[in-house]
C-alpha cells in the first residue's frame, strides 16, 4: 500500500515537472508561414526544451486570438495598420520573407521564358486581355511565339496572404485594378476560375490550356512550374528566386514604417521581385504574462540567428540583418511590463 | 412472497422512472442543440443583417475589400447545384431501387446492394479530389467541348452551355453531388420498397398488371412517405455539402446564366473564406451565410411535410 502511495506521489510530481519544463509556447495565425515555424520549433525543442504549439488557423483567426489573448502571440500575413496597432494595444513584426510567382500554362512557353509587368498582368486578370497574342503581351516578348488562345485567368478562391500580396501588387501597378478591385486577403475578381489552395491553383493550371495563375514560390519551384518574369519597378526583369526577394526586402525602408506596416511589393532595386511579402507576428506592449512572452521573444531570437538555413532549406527567405537589429531594439524599447522591458537582449 | 414482489414492483417503477427520464432528456437535447445554434446563428450574422438588411439576399456583390456582401450569388450556386444533383440522382436511384427489390436476379442483389451502402461510406474530400482531378479533366476535354458545340443553335440550351470548357463550374459540382447523394436515396428507396406486402404486388400481376403497372401503381403510392424522405435526406446533402463542391464549383461569386462558368456555394463560401476574414462585418455576413443555409433546410423539410400531408389526405379522398 505504502510503495503504491509513494509510486502515486511520484508519478504526479513527475507530471508536473514535465508541465513545468514543457510550458510550450503558444502561438496562432498565418497558414503560409506555417511550414517554417513548425521547422524551427522542431530544430528549437531540441535545442532548448521548449516547444512551441503553433496552430495555423488564418490570419484572421491569428488576430482574433491574440486580441482574446489566449495565445502569446499572433501571426498574420496582412500587417494591421498603425492605429488597428495602437488601439489593440499591440505591436508587430516581420519574421520571415516569402514570395508569390505567377505561373503560366501555354503551348510551348517554358519556365522564365515569358515577361510580363504589372499593368499587363492586372489587364489579364480584369479581363481586359483575354488572348495571349494580345499587342501588349507581344510587346512584351517580341520573340516568343504567342498562340491565339484565350487566356484563363485562375486565382485563389480561400482568403490567403497570397490573394493580398498578388491584389496589392496589382493595385499599386494599375489604378483601374485599385479602384475596381483592390487589395485584401479575398477579392472579388471580375473573371477567371477560383481554386482551393496553392495546390488547386496549381492544379487548374496544369490541366486548362492557356491558364495563368500565381503560387507561392515554394510551390512553384518545387513542381517545376513554368514562372514568369515580372519587370519590377526599376524597369528590369527578374526570376524569383531567393536573392530577388531579399533584395527587395533589403531595399524597403523599413526604419520609416511605423510599427513595420510596409508591404513589400513593387518595392525600388533593379534586381528585387515585384510580389515579395514578410509574414508578421503579433504581440503586446504589455503582455499580461511576461514570462510566456518572454519565451517567444528568446524563439524567435533563436530562429533569426539560427534559422536561416532552414528557411533556405524550404524556399522561405530569412530577414536582411540590418532588419533584424531593428526589431530586437523594437522588442527591448517597447515590449514591457511592470516597467521593466521583456526582452533582456540575450 | 408478496414483500418480494412489491419490492420487485418498486424497483420497476424507479426504473420506468429513470427510463422515461433518460429518453425525454435526450429528446430535449435536440431540441437544446437546434436551439442553441439557431440562436447563435441569428446572434452571429446580426451584425451583417442590421447594416444590409434586406438587401443582404438580393445583391450579389461580395466584395470583402469595400466591405460589402450580398448573398445571391452562393444562394444561387446552392440551389442550382442541389438541382442538377437531384434532377440526376432522384430518377437513378428509383431505378436502382426499383431493380434491386423487384427485378433483380438473386445473385446480383448482394453485390449490388454493398456497391450502393460503399459509395455512402466514402468521405467526401474524396469525392473533391476524384472531381477535380479525374472528372473535371474528361469534362473539359470531351464533354464540355461537344455540349457548347451542339447546344449553340438552340435559343435555351445556348445560354446554358456556353463560354470556355473550364472543366470545373456549376455543372461539375452538380454532378459530383448527383455521384454523392445518390446512395442515400437509393438505400432509403430500396428499404421502404421492401416494406411492401408480397400479397399487394401479388394481388396486382394476379388481376393482370404488367411490373410497370405494379410498381407504378401498388408499390410506389405505398412507399411514397420513405421516398419523400429519402429524397430529403439526399437533397439535405446536397445543400450543405462543403469540400467536395469547393473543389470542384470554380468558386466565384457570380451569377451566370451558363452552368459550364464557375459559381460558389454557401457552404464552400464559408469554408474558403472563414479562415482569413478579417474585420466585424465580413465574418458576421459569413455567418449570416451559414443562417441562410440553415434556413433553406428548414423550408425545403417544411414544404417535404406539407406535401406529405397533401399527398395522404388526396390519397384518402381517393380510396
Amino acid at each position: 500500500m505504502k510503495l503504491m502511495t509513494r509510486m502515486a506521489v511520484a508519478g504526479i510530481a513527475a507530471v508536473f515537472t514535465l508541465a513545468a519544463a514543457a510550458a510550450d509556447i503558444s502561438g496562432a495565425g498565418a497558414t503560409f508561414p506555417y511550414p517554417i515555424y513548425a521547422k524551427w520549433a522542431d530544430a528549437y525543442k531540441k535545442a532548448s526544451g521548449v516547444g512551441l504549439n503553433y496552430q495555423s488557423i488564418g490570419s484572421g483567426g491569428g488576430i482574433k486570438q491574440i486580441k482574446a489573448k489566449t495565445v502569446t502571440f499572433g501571426a498574420s500575413d496582412m500587417p494591421l495598420k498603425p492605429e488597428d496597432l495602437k488601439a489593440a494595444g499591440l505591436l508587430q513584426f516581420p519574421m520571415i520573407i516569402g514570395g508569390v510567382v505567377p505561373v503560366v500554362n501555354v503551348k510551348g512557353i517554358a519556365a522564365g521564358a515569358m515577361q510580363l509587368d504589372g499593368a499587363t498582368l492586372a489587364a489579364i486578370y480584369l479581363g481586359d486581355i483575354t488572348q495571349w497574342n494580345d499587342p501588349a503581351i507581344k510587346k512584351l516578348n517580341p520573340k516568343l511565339a504567342l498562340p491565339a488562345t484565350p487566356i484563363a485567368p485562375v486565382y485563389r478562391s480561400d482568403g490567403s496572404g497570397t490573394n493580398f500580396l498578388f491584389s496589392d501588387y496589382l493595385s499599386k501597378e494599375s489604378a483601374k485594378f485599385k479602384s475596381n478591385i483592390g487589395a485584401n486577403t479575398s477579392v472579388q475578381w471580375p473573371s477567371g476560375i477560383g481554386a482551393k489552395g496553392n495546390e488547386g491553383v496549381a492544379n487548374m493550371t496544369a490541366q486548362t490550356d492557356g491558364a495563368i495563375g500565381y503560387v507561392e514560390y515554394a510551390y512553384a519551384k518545387q513542381n517545376k512550374m513554368a514562372y514568369v518574369m515580372l519587370v519590377n519597378k526599376a524597369g528590369k526583369a527578374v526570376a524569383p528566386s531567393a536573392e530577388s526577394f531579399q533584395a527587395a526586402a533589403a531595399n524597403a525602408d523599413w526604419a520609416h514604417a511605423d510599427g513595420y506596416y510596409l508591404i513589400l511589393t513593387d518595392q525600388a532595386g533593379a534586381k528585387s521581385w515585384p510580389i515579395t511579402g514578410a509574414s508578421f507576428i503579433l504581440m503586446y506592449h504589455q503582455p499580461e504574462d511576461a514570462a510566456a512572452a518572454g519565451e517567444a521573444l528568446k524563439f524567435f531570437s533563436w530562429a533569426y540567428a539560427n534559422g536561416a538555413g532552414m528557411a533556405n532549406e524550404l524556399d522561405y527567405v530569412p530577414l536582411p540583418a540590418s532588419l533584424i537589429a531593428q526589431v530586437k531594439k523594437t522588442w527591448s524599447t517597447e515590449i514591457s511590463a511592470g516597467g521593466k522591458p521583456v526582452w533582456s537582449g540575450k | 412472497m408478496a414483500i418480494i414482489d412489491a419490492r420487485h414492483a418498486a424497483r420497476q417503477l424507479v426504473y420506468e422512472r429513470v427510463f422515461r427520464g433518460a429518453t425525454l432528456a435526450a429528446a430535449v437535447l435536440v431540441l437544446l442543440i437546434l436551439g442553441g445554434v439557431a440562436l447563435s446563428l441569428v446572434k452571429g450574422a446580426w451584425p451583417a443583417v442590421s447594416h444590409f438588411g434586406p438587401k443582404f439576399v438580393t445583391t450579389e456583390a461580395w466584395n470583402p475589400v469595400t466591405d460589402e456582401y450580398g448573398a445571391l450569388g452562393p444562394i444561387y450556386g446552392t440551389l442550382v447545384t442541389s438541382t442538377i444533383a437531384m434532377l440526376i440522382a432522384v430518377p437513378t436511384a428509383f431505378g436502382i431501387a426499383l431493380f434491386l427489390t423487384q427485378l433483380c436476379p438473386a445473385v446480383l442483389k448482394r453485390p449490388i446492394g454493398v456497391a450502393v451502402e460503399l459509395l455512402a461510406a466514402v468521405p467526401s474530400i474524396i469525392f473533391g479530389i476524384w472531381g477535380l482531378f479525374v472528372l473535371a479533366p474528361i469534362l473539359q476535354r470531351h464533354v464540355q467541348p461537344w455540349l457548347i458545340a451542339h447546344a449553340a443553335p438552340i435559343p435555351v440550351l445556348h445560354a446554358l452551355f456556353k463560354g470556355p470548357p473550364y472543366g470545373i463550374g456549376v455543372l461539375t459540382a452538380g454532378l459530383v453531388l448527383a455521384i454523392m447523394v445518390l446512395p442515400f436515396i437509393a438505400a432509403t428507396m430500396r428499404d421502404v420498397f421492401e416494406t411492401v406486402p408480397a400479397m399487394l404486388k401479388e394481388s396486382g400481376y394476379g388481376l393482370g398488371a404488367t411490373t410497370w403497372e405494379v410498381m407504378w401503381h401498388v408499390v410506389v403510392p405505398h412507399s411514397r412517405v420513405g421516398i419523400v424522405g429519402g429524397v430529403m435526406l439526399g437533397l439535405g446533402r446536397a445543400l450543405g455539402e462543403t469540400m467536395a463542391v469547393t473543389f470542384v464549383i470554380g468558386n466565384a461569386h457570380r451569377i451566370s446564366a451558363s452552368l459550364l462558368a464557375p459559381g460558389t456555394t454557401i457552404s464552400s463560401a464559408i469554408a474558403n473564406e472563414f479562415t482569413e476574414a478579417v474585420g466585424d462585418l465580413y465574418t458576421s455576413s459569413l455567418i449570416a451565410l451559414g443562417l441562410l443555409l440553415f434556413l433553406i433546410t428548414f423550408t425545403v423539410i417544411a414544404l417535404a411535410q406539407l406535401m406529405l400531408r397533401r399527398l395522404s389526405r388526396s390519397a384518402g379522398a381517393a380510396t
